[in-house]
C-alpha cells in the first residue's frame, strides 16, 4: 500500500486517508487557497512528516484534520477519512468527541497554547474527564502518572503549578501529556519543537519517539526543519504553496530527493558532516502568493533548474505522480533530476 | 503579598493627607474671605467676625489645617475656646472624630452631612453597578458570539447612541416618559432601608440607577465584546477546542476567565469613582446624595463641606485602586507582588 496512492479511502486500510483536500479562505483580496488538493495515507503506528516553509499549508492541513476550521469562514473540501469515517461529513458533536480522544494535537508554542489562568493539572484533567466518566481524584492520579511518563519531575507538585511556572521544555512536555492523556490513535504535532531551545528540541523529539512506541499512536509531525523529521518520520511529504511537491520515505528524501524545492531545504540545513567552510544556501525569493499563485509550476520563480523553453516551467502545471512510490511535482524528467541531485546537490550537502 | 497590601495602604494614607492639604490650601488660601460666606445675604459685619472666630478662620492657614487634622483624628469643638466652654457650654458645637469641619450654612457638621448623603450615593452606585455589569457583560458576550451579524450590529450601534447622549437627557427622558407619562414606575423617591424596607428602596432606586447604568452598559458592551473576541482568538482557545471541549464549556470557562479579568479592573475603578456621588443623576432625580451635596456646597461657597466631600471622594478612589490591584493578584496567577 502506498502512502501517496489514491485508493478508496475507506478500504485502503489506512488509519487516516486524505483525498484531494482543499482549504480556502475568502478574503477581501480574493480567495486564499491555503491547501490545494492534498492526498496521502497514514497507517496505524506510522509517522508522517509534513515539511514546508511558512504559508505552505502544513498547519492548515493539520487544523483541517482536527476540524478546527468548522464555524469559521474557511471552506474545506475533499475527504478526510479517519478509521473509515469521513471527518468532513460527520456532525459537529461527533467530531468534538473524537477530538482529544482519537486525534490529539500538540501545538507550536506551549506558553500561548496553555491557558495562563489555570493550573497545568486543571487543564489536563479537563482533557481527560471530558472523554472519560471518572472522578476528579481518579483523573488527577492518571494525570500525575502521565506527567511522570513524559518526564516531568516531581509531578505531584508540578500538577498544581501554572504554565508560567514551567520552563519551555517542561511546558511542551505538559502539552504532550495533555495530548496523550486519552491514548489517541493519531497525534498531530504542529511544529512541536520550534519554540524550544535547541538542547531541549532533541529531548522532546526523543520523548515523542519513545511514547509512540509505548502508545502505538500514529503521528503527523509538521515542521519546516527536515532535521526534525529525519529520525522521527517513516514518510515525508514536502509542501509548497498549498500543494504536495514531493512524497517519499524518510530515508530517500535525504539520499534521493527529486524536487528542486526539497534540494533547497536540504542545502539550507546545517549538517555536522558538511564540508568545512561550506555556507548554508538559502532558497532565493519569497513564498508564493496563495491568492494568485505563479502560473505553471508554483516553484518556478525560485527554481534554479527551471527551463521555460524546453519544459515550459512557467506555463505548464506539473502533476503529482501519485502512482509512484516517490511522487514529485516537477516538469524536469526524472532521470535528469536524479542526475542533478547526484552531481550538484548531494555532493554539496553530504 | 501581605507586605504589599500594607505598603499600599500606607502610601494611600499619605496620598490622602497630601490630598487634604492641597484641597484645604486651595480653598482657604483663595482671595475671597471664607468668613464672608458663613452666613446668608444679610450678613452683619459683627456676625462675620463672630463666625470667623468661631470657625478659627482668624488663625493662620497652617494652624487651621492642624486643627482640621486634629478634628479628623480626635474631634474638635466650635469655637475652640475653653473659657467659653466653661461659661456657656450650650453655645459650643461638638464635632466628634472624624470631624471634617463645620458648615455654618447648613448648621451641621460636615461629617454628619456626608453620613446622611453617603448611603444615597452608595445605594445608587451599587444598584447601577449590578445593572451595568449584568447587562453590559451579557450584551458584550452576545455581540461577540454573533460578531458581524444583525444582533451584534444592533447592540454595538445602540450602545454607541446611548453612549453619546448626555446623562441628564437620558435621566430626564426616563423620568418624564417612564415615570410621569406612561406611569410604568412610581415617581422615584429615595427611601432608605431602615425607613421602608428593601422593596421601596429598590423601587426608588430603579430609574436613577438605570440612568446611571445605561451609560456604563454602553461602554461595557463594547469593552466585553472586544475582550471576548480577543480571547477567542488566543491559542489556548484552539487548544481547548482540540481537547474536544463543548462550545459552552470553552466560552464559560476558558474565554470568560480571560475576558473578565481586565473588566474586573475597569469595573472596580468605575465603581470607586461612582461611590462618591453621581452629580447629574442625583440632581435630575433630586436625590440627596454626595453628588448633589457637592454641587450645593460649591454653588453656595460652603467651603468646609466642599473640602470634606473632596476628601471622601479621594478616599473612595484610592481605596478602589488598592482593592483592584490586590484583586488582580488573586485572579491572575501570573501577578505576584512582593
Amino acid at each position: 500500500m502506498s502512502t501517496w496512492a489514491s485508493a478508496d479511502p475507506v478500504s485502503s486500510g489506512a488509519l487516516l486517508a486524505v483525498r484531494d483536500l482543499k482549504v480556502t479562505f475568502p478574503t477581501e483580496d480574493g480567495l486564499v487557497k491555503a491547501v490545494d488538493g492534498l492526498t496521502f495515507d497514514l497507517r496505524a503506528g506510522e509517522t508522517l512528516g509534513i515539511v514546508g516553509e511558512s504559508g505552505s499549508g502544513k498547519s492548515v492541513t493539520s487544523q483541517a484534520i482536527m476540524g478546527l476550521h468548522r464555524g469559521s469562514r474557511a471552506k474545506v473540501e475533499g475527504q478526510i477519512v479517519f478509521d473509515g469515517r469521513d471527518l468532513l461529513k460527520i456532525v459537529d458533536d461527533d467530531l468534538r468527541r473524537m477530538r482529544g480522544r482519537d486525534i490529539a494535537m500538540i501545538f507550536q508554542d506551549p506558553l500561548s497554547a496553555l491557558h495562563p489562568y489555570y493550573t497545568v493539572g486543571n487543564q489536563i484533567v479537563e482533557a481527560y474527564r471530558i472523554h472519560n466518566d471518572v472522578s476528579k481524584a481518579a483523573a488527577r492520579a492518571h494525570v500525575i502518572d502521565m506527567l511522570d511518563r513524559v518526564g516531568i519531575p516531581n509531578p505531584q507538585k508540578r500538577i498544581d503549578q501554572y504554565p508560567h511556572e514551567f520552563s519551555g521544555g517542561m511546558r511542551q512536555r505538559a502539552m504532550i501529556a495533555m495530548a496523550l492523556v486519552n491514548s489517541p490513535r493519531l497525534i498531530i504535532a504542529d511544529e512541536p519543537t520550534t519554540a524550544l531551545d535547541v538542547t531541549v528540541q532533541a529531548q522532546i523529539l526523543n520523548l515523542l519517539v519513545d511514547l509512540q512506541k509505548e502508545f502505538g499512536s500514529s503521528i503527523i509531525i509538521i515542521t519546516h526543519d527536515l532535521g526534525v523529521v529525519a529520525e522521527l518520520a517513516d514518510n515525508i511529504m514536502v509542501m509548497y504553496g498549498g500543494k504536495a511537491v514531493e512524497g517519499s520515505s524518510a530515508d530517500e528524501i535525504f539520499y534521493e530527493a527529486e524536487h528542486p524545492y526539497t534540494w533547497g531545504l536540504l542545502q539550507s540545513m546545517p549538517r555536522i558532516d558538511a564540508v568545512k567552510q561550506a555556507r548554508l544556501q538559502p532558497i532565493a525569493g519569497n513564498p508564493p502568493s496563495l491568492i494568485n499563485p505563479p502560473s505553471g509550476c508554483a516553484f518556478h520563480p525560485r527554481c534554479a533548474f527551471r527551463d521555460d523553453e524546453r519544459l515550459g516551467c512557467s506555463s505548464v502545471v506539473p502533476r503529482f505522480e501519485i502512482s509512484d512510490e516517490h511522487p514529485t511535482r516537477c516538469l524536469i524528467p526524472q532521470a535528469e533530476r536524479r542526475a542533478i541531485f547526484q552531481t550538484q546537490i548531494e555532493t554539496r550537502t553530504a | 503579598m501581605f507586605a504589599y497590601v500594607v505598603r499600599r495602604i500606607f502610601v494611600g494614607a499619605i496620598m490622602l493627607v497630601v490630598m487634604s492639604l492641597v484641597t484645604y490650601l486651595l480653598f482657604f488660601a483663595a482671595p475671597s474671605d471664607p468668613a464672608r460666606f458663613t452666613c446668608g445675604k444679610n450678613c452683619s459685619p459683627e456676625l462675620i467676625e463672630q463666625n470667623r472666630k468661631a470657625l478659627g478662620y482668624d488663625k493662620p492657614v497652617f494652624v487651621q489645617y492642624g486643627q482640621f487634622l486634629k478634628g479628623v483624628f480626635v474631634g474638635r469643638e466650635f469655637p475652640d475656646d475653653p473659657e467659653l466652654k466653661k461659661s456657656a457650654p450650650e453655645t459650643i458645637a461638638e464635632c466628634p472624630a472624624p470631624c471634617l469641619g463645620y458648615s455654618p450654612l447648613q448648621s451641621d457638621t460636615v461629617s454628619s452631612l456626608i453620613a446622611t448623603a453617603a448611603p444615597v450615593s452608595i445605594s445608587l452606585a451599587l444598584a447601577a453597578f449590578i445593572l451595568w455589569m449584568v447587562l453590559g457583560i451579557s450584551g458584550g458576550v452576545i455581540a461577540a458570539l454573533y460578531k458581524g451579524r444583525l444582533i451584534d450590529r444592533a447592540l454595538v450601534g445602540s450602545a454607541l447612541i446611548v453612549y453619546s447622549f448626555p446623562t441628564f437627557f437620558i435621566g430626564l427622558s426616563l423620568y418624564i416618559f417612564v415615570a410621569i407619562k406612561w406611569q410604568l414606575t412610581p415617581i422615584p423617591v429615595y427611601t432608605s432601608i431602615s425607613d421602608g424596607g428593601i422593596g421601596p428602596w429598590l423601587y426608588g432606586l430603579f430609574l436613577p440607577s438605570l440612568t446611571l447604568a445605561l451609560i456604563y452598559i454602553a461602554g461595557y458592551i463594547r469593552l466585553t465584546r472586544a475582550f471576548v473576541l480577543e480571547s477567542m482568538g488566543e491559542d489556548y482557545i484552539r487548544t481547548a477546542r482540540a481537547k474536544g471541549l463543548t462550545q459552552r464549556r470553552i466560552l464559560g470557562k476558558h474565554t470568560m476567565r480571560a475576558a473578565l479579568t481586565p473588566i474586573a479592573t475597569v469595573a472596580g475603578l468605575d465603581l470607586g469613582g461612582l461611590l462618591a456621588g453621581a452629580i447629574i443623576t442625583e440632581t435630575v432625580f433630586n436625590y440627596n446624595g454626595l453628588g448633589k451635596l457637592a454641587v450645593q456646597a460649591a454653588t453656595t461657597y460652603d467651603l468646609p463641606t466642599t473640602v470634606g466631600i473632596v476628601i471622601v471622594a479621594a478616599t473612595f478612589i484610592i481605596t478602589a485602586n488598592i482593592v483592584v490591584d490586590v484583586l488582580y493578584a488573586v485572579i491572575d496567577p501570573r501577578v505576584k507582588y512582593s
